[in-house]
């Protein structure tokens, strides 16, 4: 494997539409290892922060820097969306899709699909299309997908919002397991227990700012600002 | 009454002993049309992708214009192809006036802004599901292009389909430029239009139920194509 | 996928085209709707290997396709219009083949008394002071222009008529469509309406006066103002039309039992 991407970093990054501010001015630094939750009530900014990072959202001010080039950049990253993107196809080839766009050999990508579709539990629905999987296979699916290609650097944007306790476990599962082979993973969540569980780094975002940030455990222990304190006894902030 | 009773006795008489004549009408008609069909195919289905997929500077007018030919009446494509065919006409040294070739013309003028303007709205509706996914995952815009429109095969066939619906059961234009020849440009439509005008109500129902029967048996057989191919592996 | 069926088709439809001696010639919607042409083609076919392709149009549109040379021959039935064209130099002569006749057809109990009259001038007077029902082909066909001269004839202006004078401009079928189903008073040839399929309460109601008389004249396109025109051909089929095959045919020609056109050709 050539060098890493990461650390990446955003600088005095700014995000406006229509002259209204979203997201912003942001320091952050996403290094080498970690599971990072993204907090914050709604509309605090942390799908635009997700996708400013992913590079899906044009930055209005600042820049995103990498560790490596641009091309290596857009390969070995990936972004699971909030409502999954089920392409007209059948599980099998929403599998498939990312390898055979990088020029994998039809074969091998199908053994690929073969074998992530046995880890989701979706073997049954190969050849089913993925139009018409359940919420929970669908995230799982548009899960498996990302990771197909095994990224270094993975995003997922409420991944488990309206799921079930099962799908939320499996889903959850999975995420450690990716989490200890190194995969880097960013993640936004609602759900406070899942945070807990599975988070190594917080960023806790407000207004579009980052009002705190930092290791897992001190700031559950104990919240730096009153307003991360409220926001995690379940105050409206 | 007794006129549709006596039109389907016809219809099923001029089918069931074959008639060569109907037969000769029925082939015509689907020769011209599913050639125009595949040349506005061809021409409207990328068409309609690339307004879908790219920003250029008069998409937006290109769009409108299009959805404004919709709307051509036949009769006037009809006259104008017409009036570009004839002997005195810009493309007169050809000679294509009055042959099955210039009903193709005028087809294709009538159907091409149709299978254009569903291709470009089902498109549209696709690359609006597609685009953070196709985004994210650093395709290229061939790639993207060619995801869409096998993604989207079934609607863009709905629109060749339309269009079908729409040249094999036109009648103004293809009177008009065809001339309606015995043997030569006569197809179903103006067949039917002839007999009508004999005041022989008989067999032009009879023929307008081999029309039907013709359009529904092609949209069916289609539609079977596309669901096995659905039920099946893509 | 689907594109062998498609090619199929295409290879079959191109095939079908370019023959050899294939000729245009425009006629009129009632010498179509005679039926004689479904006699004469395939006997002309046979004995000069001529395909005439017929472009079936009413008499206006027939001389406009002369003039733009998109037919190499016409065949009508209006005299000064065709003098005209021959003599704007569209057509390289004019020559008379065969005659047939206009009858005026109304409901059978003639609300306007046509039946009794002397002379078709008095029976179109007659419909007009009753304000019958009449239906017009209003298409500048031969048949509307004959109309028109008869109500020239009668001294009556179309203009200051009113509701009950119906222009439709439509082939003859369509028009007599329109007239049965309005029951009105209509000119046709007598062609026309022995072959037409849905007479309702219609019925022959006045026939056989001279001024009835439909001459009908075949005029090649000149090949000199279009030279794609296939004088050739063109010659051939005249040769034919003035011929004795032509004469036996058209004499023997009946619609329930009935005679419908005479031959008249003069010899060459």
């Amino acid at each position: 494997m050539v060098g890493s991407i990461l650390p990446l970093e955003l600088r005095e990054a700014v995000v406006r539409r229509r002259g209204k501010r979203l997201l912003g001015p942001v320091d952050l630094t996403v290094g080498a290892k970690g599971f990072t939750i993204v907090m914050g009530p709604n509309g605090s900014g942390k799908t635009t922060l997700m996708r400013s990072l992913h590079g899906l959202q044009r930055l209005t001010e600042g820049e995103a820097v990498w560790a490596a080039g641009m091309e290596a950049v857009r390969k070995r990253q990936a972004y699971v969306f909030q409502q999954p993107v089920m392409m007209r196809r059948s599980v099998r080839d929403n599998l498939a899709y990312p390898l055979l766009l990088h020029g994998t050999k039809k074969a091998a990508a199908r053994m690929a699909a073969e074998e992530w579709a046995a880890r989701i539990d979706l073997t049954e629905a190969l050849d089913r299309r993925a139009t018409q999987l359940s919420g929970g296979e669908r995230q799982k699916l548009a899960l498996a997908r990302a990771l197909i290609r095994e990224p270094e650097l993975l995003f997922l944007d409420e991944p488990c919002a309206n799921l079930d306790g099962r799908a939320t476990r499996d889903i959850e599962a999975l995420l450690k397991v990716e989490h200890e082979r190194g995969t880097r993973i960013v993640m936004a969540t609602h759900d406070m227990g899942q945070a807990r569980r599975l988070a190594t780094d917080i960023v806790f975002l407000l207004n579009g700012k980052i009002h705190e940030t930092g290791p897992a455990e001190p700031f559950f222990a104990g919240p730096a600002t009153p307003e991360a304190g409220a926001f995690l006894k379940g105050d409206i902030v | 009454m007794s006129e549709i009773w006596e039109g389907m006795k016809a219809a099923v008489w001029l089918i069931v002993t074959l008639d060569p004549e109907l037969f000769d009408i029925t082939l015509r008609s689907l020769q011209v049309t599913v050639t125009a069909v595949v040349i506005a195919s061809a021409i409207g289905l990328p068409l309609g992708a690339l307004l879908a997929i790219q920003r250029f500077r008069y998409r937006r007018a290109t769009i409108a214009v299009l959805n404004a030919l919709m709307g051509l009446p036949p009769v006037v494509v009809g006259l104008i192809v017409y009036l570009m065919l004839s002997r005195s006409g810009p493309f007169g040294v050809f000679g294509l006036l009055f042959t099955p070739t210039a009903m193709i013309i005028a087809q294709v003028i009538i159907i091409t802004p149709l299978i254009a303007s569903i291709a470009h709205q089902a498109i549209r509706d696709l690359w609006a599901e597609y685009h953070d996914l196709m985004i994210s995952m650093n395709t290229t815009k061939g790639q993207r292009i060619r995801t869409l429109l096998w993604d989207g095969r079934r609607a863009l066939m709905t629109a060749s389909l339309a269009g079908f619906g729409r040249a094999i059961g036109e009648v103004g234009a293809i009177m008009i430029v065809g001339g309606n020849i015995d043997n030569a440009t006569r197809v179903l439509t103006t067949a039917i239009a002839l007999e009508t005008g004999k005041g022989d109500f008989g067999l032009a129902l009879g023929l307008g139920f081999v029309l039907i029967g013709l359009a529904i048996f092609v949209n069916l057989t289609i539609h079977w194509v596309g669901r096995t191919e659905s039920e099946g592996r893509w | 996928m689907k594109l062998p069926v498609l090619s199929a088709v295409l290879a079959i439809g191109l095939a079908a085209s370019a023959m050899a001696d294939e000729m245009k010639m425009a006629v009129t919607t009632s010498f179509h709707n005679s039926g004689l042409s479904e006699i004469l083609l395939p006997a002309i076919e046979e004995e000069t290997g001529i395909t005439v392709e017929l472009l079936v149009v009413g008499t206006g549109q027939a001389l406009r396709l002369g003039e733009a040379g998109d037919v190499d021959a016409i065949l009508v039935h209006s005299r000064a219009a065709e003098d005209a064209f021959v003599e704007a130099g569209y057509g390289t002569h004019r020559r008379e083949i065969m005659y047939n006749d206009f009858v005026l057809i109304g409901p059978e109990d003639d609300p306007a008394s046509v039946a009794e009259k002397d002379g078709i001038v008095y029976a179109m007077q007659a419909v007009a002071a009753a304000k019958a029902p009449f239906v017009s082909r209003g298409d500048e066909s031969g048949t509307h222009k004959r109309e028109l001269d008869l109500w020239e004839l009668a001294e009556m202006d179309i203009p200051r008529f009113g509701d009950w004078y119906r222009s439709v401009g439509a082939g003859m079928g369509a028009a007599l469509n329109t007239a049965s189903g309005m029951n009105a008073y209509i000119l046709s040839d007598r062609a026309s309406w022995l072959n037409f399929g849905n007479k309702g309460d219609l019925a022959v109601l006045f026939e056989g006066d001279a001024m009835l008389f439909n001459q009908y004249a075949y005029i090649p396109v000149d090949p000199e103002r279009h030279e794609h025109v296939k004088a050739d051909l063109t010659d051939t089929l005249e040769a034919w039309l003035v011929g004795e095959s032509a004469a036996a045919l058209i004499d023997g020609y009946t619609i329930e039992g009935e005679k419908l056109f005479t031959f008249n050709a003069q010899g060459s």
